[in-house]
């Protein structure tokens, strides 16, 4: 990981084209059908708190709550619990996004473990008051997994926004 | 003189405020789809667009079974003949009792003045995957309204009951399995008649024959059906078995858990039951009251 301990480099302004698509592929992982979801991560949640940090005049709690609506109605969960959970976790991160690119990647990370966790307690608690069952500690396993995928997710949606170390002009990219 | 900022630098309103509005918002969805069923049409509209997201995730399992299909040895093809002509058979036998029994049962039927059931026309349908919901035991079926699936419907596999349609979308539906914890299923036990509904237990593989009395018949290897009184589900269709049975003096209902007969959570072929038609309306006052019919009377008991 030494690429990223270099401590400024200057990205290439967001293409809005590609956080859709970001945010779209994480939401057909989410469909994927799982047989079993312990450990299973959150990938829309995690895209959206890393689009809230990188990018938040672009990525606020509005779009965060329209995501968590279609994550409701495609997995036929109490409408409105993913968007209840996914708009806190959207003004969470945007809350952190000044302070938490000066850390390195792995204490980032650790910043947005509470915030997915405290994602899920929400749902957890508003399907518990909506008499659902308690389904496992395991069930918290999934932000675990998506907390330590923060440093490869970070790699792969900023690829587009890098540029060269040094200008070749042979070289396409 | 007051003071604005140039119009680049406005961001909208603060964070807290939107985060207050879209969670405000949230929360009378919540309210309206678990209280009052009011989102049915909102849910609709996603679920649409969810649908084509869907189809993509599902392609790829879909392409690797048909080539499994593809790939599948002329011997296990050549066994699998024999083992289904054996069981043809066998189920011809079988099938010839029961023309002879269902004939009879007509007969005896007309002879009590009884209605005749028809068969009932069933859809079939696959499942499609589980709801990534771990609060609750739904799975997701490919077929919808468009293809005649109504909620209420019974869905069954080649054992027994295994749920009933919740919710439908144009091209797909919800079903809820028996295991879940907000499903009731009127059954009879076998051996005896009794009548009980059984609850769901919330996990992937019990049931809880709740509000029986602890003294009744009920033993453990029991098998209950379904008893068909509601109209909803054909009677005789297995639903679960007696599994383990704690008699507890102090409380007045009894601790029974059952297993499930169906396999819940293997197949993936399902037949979804049309309801029976014909039925007797159920009483008045289940029913709410149509705007400008008169209030119908409750018949007084103290007189």
């Amino acid at each position: 990981m030494a690429y990223f301990e270099q401590p400024e480099r200057i990205l290439l302004p967001v293409n809005v084209a590609y956080m859709a698509l970001t945010v779209v592929l994480a939401l057909l992982f989410n469909l994927l059908p799982w047989h079993d979801l312990t450990g299973v991560p959150d990938m829309a949640a995690l895209v959206i708190a890393f689009w809230c940090v990188h990018q938040p005049r672009r990525m606020g709690i509005g779009t965060a709550w329209f995501v968590g609506l279609v994550m409701d109605a495609g997995n036929g969960a109490l409408l409105g619990q993913h968007a209840f959970a996914y708009a806190f976790l959207a003004f969470g991160a945007i809350t952190l996004h000044r302070r938490i690119l000066w850390f390195s990647l792995w204490q980032q990370a650790a910043h947005v473990l509470p915030l997915l966790l405290a994602s899920q307690a929400l749902m957890l608690g508003v399907r518990m008051i909506a008499g659902g069952v308690f389904p496992g500690p395991m069930y918290f396993a999934g932000s675990l997994i998506a907390a330590a995928l923060w440093p490869t997710a970070t790699f792969l949606l900023l690829l587009p926004q890098r540029r060269p170390d040094s200008v070749d002009e042979n070289r396409p990219l | 003189m007051d003071y604005q900022p140039p119009p680049f630098f406005s961001r909208g309103p603060a964070p807290l405020v939107r985060l207050g509005f879209f969670v405000s918002l949230a929360v009378l969805l919540m309210v309206l789809d678990a209280r009052f069923r009011y989102a049915e049409s909102i849910r609709e509209a996603l679920a649409l667009l969810a649908y084509p997201l869907q189809r993509v995730a599902l392609a790829p399992g879909e392409l690797f079974g048909a080539s499994a299909d593809f790939f599948t040895t002329q011997v296990a093809l050549k066994q699998e003949n024999d083992r289904l002509k054996a069981k043809d058979l066998l189920a011809a036998s079988d099938l010839l009792t029961l023309g002879a029994l269902r004939a009879e049962n007509v007969q005896l039927r007309r002879l009590f003045d009884a209605r005749e059931r028809v068969p009932r026309p069933s859809t079939f349908a696959e499942i499609l995957y589980q709801g990534r919901d771990p609060f609750s035991r739904k799975v997701i079926i490919d077929k919808g309204s468009q293809q005649g699936i109504e909620p209420g419907q019974a869905v069954i596999d080649d054992i027994g009951v295994i749920g009933q349609v919740t919710r439908v979308h144009p091209f797909v539906a919800e079903v809820t399995l028996i295991t879940d914890k907000e499903q009731r299923t009127p059954v009879e036990v076998v051996r005896n008649g009794l009548r009980a509904v059984i609850y769901g237990g919330g996990d992937k593989s019990t049931l809880d024959l709740s509000y029986t009395a602890t003294n009744a018949d009920v033993q453990a290897d029991d098998l209950l059906v379904t008893s068909g009184i509601d109209g909803t589900y054909p009677p005789g269709l297995p639903v679960a078995k007696v599994s383990k049975i704690e008699r507890n003096a102090a409380t007045s209902f009894a601790t029974i858990t059952c297993i499930p007969a169906a396999g819940t959570d293997q197949n993936r072929q399902v037949l979804v039951l049309s309801r029976e038609a014909g039925l007797p309306a159920p009483p008045v006052e289940a029913e709410p009251r149509a705007s400008g019919a008169p209030k119908p009377k409750r018949p007084k008991n103290r007189e």
